[in-house]
């Protein structure tokens, strides 16, 4: 993954609280064999109301969402971190997440910035006009204004969003020690090993037996 | 000194950590991976968009399953059918795709082999005692009952678990789910585990991997065991086991994909030091006298909400918690079921027969003993689904589909099928199902489709009867 050390820019000033991953990617989006293209599916329903924010050619294409409190809760669908991803979303300031989302936020590289509400609002007040910055190295979200707010992340989050280390890259780190294991299993529970059947070959449309 | 007494799960997780961090997680190592066409595609884009290898392809089985239309496969010439929906056609090419690109052992839509991943698994030998096995569907609890740490993951886990080979965990605390007794005459699996999530509740197992224990587990068979675990999720609990004893070896032993020679005896003496310690605790347990449980069903919407065949709808009013009064008015609004009405006097519109619960050989012949020289009832659209290509035949050299075609079921090819709204299968809205399957959700067989769990020899019942019947009455006997 792309390191994350700042996220700069215009930011949608939504502030509304509880959106569930419903509302973020509908259900019916599902059945897609990509992470990608459901950037177009994303916020359906608040982008059926003509004149939403997400159209809204002064903030179309920004890196930041500003949401309310609770953000992501309902169904555990990854989908919905993938629809923010897809727009473009590199980080979501909010109040609040639910655990599931953040979590899924943080295996795609998308920062969740909790900040109190007052914060909240006053950058809602800036982001209308200008843009905003999250700065990973001091942790603060600052402003052109002198605003100034400090948040907090997991300390491994917050390295691997800084080295673009996502899980899979951590563990494969771990190399050593998973061969090591390897070649335990090797010896001690041998009939571990599989065989392989027809690997890598499409099996074609006929029985086979 | 001596080492403390473990429980399985606390053995067989031990024997598979690579790493453990100072926090209790653990890099655990997984033996097997089961892959299907619903889950797995993202996870091949994302090792494709990082430039990733599978570690281990053949610690990996693919097979299609849960849209993969349960009609004919094959056209005369033994060409494969197209499938008619353009999405599922893209996931299964998906699959067929992925699969050999990144050189995964893969299970055709029309191969004999093929069927549902929880069936083709342990068929294959696949699944072995002893093992970590993953799968990105939440039943793949099922696979417990040959003693397998087995548990569902989601699409990211898939990705981590195709790259690396393990997964970040942390430990779950353990249970205990004893059922002692013997079970009455018309009695199955399906009732006792039906029974164990009425006492529990669906969320009775949060947070706990569940050991079933207890002389009922023991002399069930693997199918029966494979019916028990695979609703361990709905009990809530990530796994459920079953420790692995002479049924299991005498079940895994010869199967395609089991070890051999050398290997298998050298696995059977390391299987047979798995069971649960004698003095090793539980952070909880629950026991069950099976005698007293009758043919069993469900009557709501979530699988905790069980009733004796014998017993009436319940009058929500009559439940202590708020919550679950309102839970229940809302069901029974759903359901069409008004309190106070006698579960055998409900009509079915459709019977299924099938799923990763029930869809094994036992399963059909449990089903085609009561079908035998009957009728469906008038109106009634019954299924029987077989749970891979295998069963198939099997059922069909002991003549089960001549049995179920006689008696007026549809005897189709093997799938998910009506489990779950994602292929043609599906209930239609307001339909009533006696289903085998092992989720009566809102909406789970289709929108509006309501569900009624039941064991297979139930499923016949109603098919024939066009009504919830005491499998008892058409079977005969009262006391076995
Ligand atoms: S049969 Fe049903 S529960 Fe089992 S894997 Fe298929 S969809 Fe899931």
């Amino acid at each position: 993954m792309e390191p994350v050390i700042r996220v700069e820019g215009g930011a949608y000033p939504w502030g509304v609280a509880n959106v569930d991953t419903d509302v973020i990617i509908p259900a019916h989006w599902l059945k897609t064999v990509t992470r990608n293209g459901l950037g177009k599916r994303a916020f359906e329903t608040v982008r059926a109301v003509p004149g939403n924010i997400f159209d809204d050619p002064r903030h179309t294409g920004s890196p930041i969402l500003i949401a309310g409190d609770n953000f992501g809760c309902g169904s555990s669908r990854e989908h919905a971190a993938w629809a923010l991803a897809d727009m473009g979303i590199k980080a979501v300031i909010a109040p609040g997440f639910s655990d599931i989302f953040s979590g899924n936020a943080f295996k795609n590289g998308i920062v969740t910035v909790v900040l109190p509400q007052a914060a909240v609002d006053r950058l809602l007040e800036v982001a209308a006009t200008d843009p905003i910055t999250i700065d990973l190295e001091t942790m603060h979200v600052t402003t052109a204004f002198q605003d100034r707010f400090g948040f907090a992340l997991d300390p491994f989050r917050r390295a691997c969003l800084m080295q673009g280390l996502d899980e899979i890259g951590l563990t494969l780190a771990r190399d050593a020690q998973i061969s090591k294991y390897e070649a335990g299993v090797a010896e001690h529970r041998p009939w571990l090993h599989r065989e392989m059947v027809n690997a890598g070959t499409v099996v074609e449309s006929t029985w086979r037996a | 000194m001596a080492s403390r007494p473990l429980t399985l799960y606390e053995k067989i997780w031990a024997a598979h950590v690579v790493e453990r961090r100072d926090d209790g997680t653990c890099l655990l190592y997984i033996d097997r991976h089961l892959v299907h066409e619903v889950t797995s595609p993202q996870a091949f884009a994302g090792l494709r968009a990082a430039g990733r290898k599978v570690r281990r392809p053949d610690l990996t089985l693919a097979v299609p399953d849960h849209n993969l239309p349960t009609s004919a496969r094959v056209d005369a010439a033994g060409r494969l059918l197209p499938v008619a929906d353009a999405e599922s056609a893209a996931q299964l090419d998906a699959l067929r795709r992925n699969t050999a690109d990144f050189g995964i052992d893969y299970i055709d839509a029309a191969a004999p082999e093929q069927g549902i991943v929880h069936v083709v698994g342990p068929e294959q030998g696949f699944t072995l005692p002893g093992t970590t096995l993953v799968c990105g569907d939440s039943h793949t609890s099922a696979h417990g009952a040959l003693g397998a740490l087995a548990f569902g993951i989601g699409t990211s886990e898939v990705e981590h678990v195709l790259a690396t080979q393990t997964l970040l965990l942390t430990p779950s605390k353990t249970m205990e789910v004893r059922v002692d007794g013997t079970l009455g005459f018309g009695v199955s699996a399906k009732d006792v585990i039906l029974a164990i999530i009425g006492k529990i509740g669906a969320a009775g197992g949060t947070g706990h991997v569940i050991e079933y224990t207890g002389e009922v587990i023991r002399a069930l068979s693997i199918e029966g065991r494979l019916t028990i675990a695979n609703m361990s999720i709905e009990g809530g609990a990530r796994a459920g086991l079953v420790a692995p004893d002479e049924t299991t070896f005498a079940y895994v032993a010869g199967r395609p994909m089991a070890p051999k020679g050398a290997d298998w005896a050298q696995a059977v003496d390391w299987w047979r030091t798995l069971g649960t310690d004698p003095a090793a605790a539980f952070d909880k347990r629950v026991m069950l006298d099976a005698t007293h449980i009758a043919p069993t069903l469900t009557w709501g919407t979530s699988p905790e909400d069980v009733v004796p065949i014998t017993g009436h709808v319940p009058d929500p009013e009559s439940f202590a918690d708020p919550a679950k009064r309102a839970a229940a008015r809302k069901s029974l609004d759903y359901m069409g079921l008004s309190a106070g009405t006698a579960m055998q006097d409900v009509g079915v519109d459709y019977v299924f027969i099938g799923s990763c619960t029930n869809s094994r050989i036992e399963d059909l012949r449990a089903a085609a003993r009561v079908a035998a020289d009957r009728h469906v009832a008038n109106g009634v659209r019954a299924l029987v689904v077989p749970g891979s290509g295998l069963v198939k035949r099997q059922a069909e050299a002991e003549g089960l589909d001549r049995v179920f075609i006689d008696a007026g079921f549809e005897w189709r090819e093997p799938g998910c099928s009506m489990c779950l709204a994602m292929n043609p299968d599906k209930v239609p809205p307001g339909a009533r199902c006696a289903s085998t399957s092992n989720r009566n959700f809102v909406g789970r067989q289709g929108p509006g489709a309501r569900t009624h769990l039941v064991s297979p020899a139930m499923a016949a019942a109603a098919a024939i009867t066009g009504r919830l019947t005491d499998v008892r009455e058409l079977i005969g006997g009262g006391v076995s």
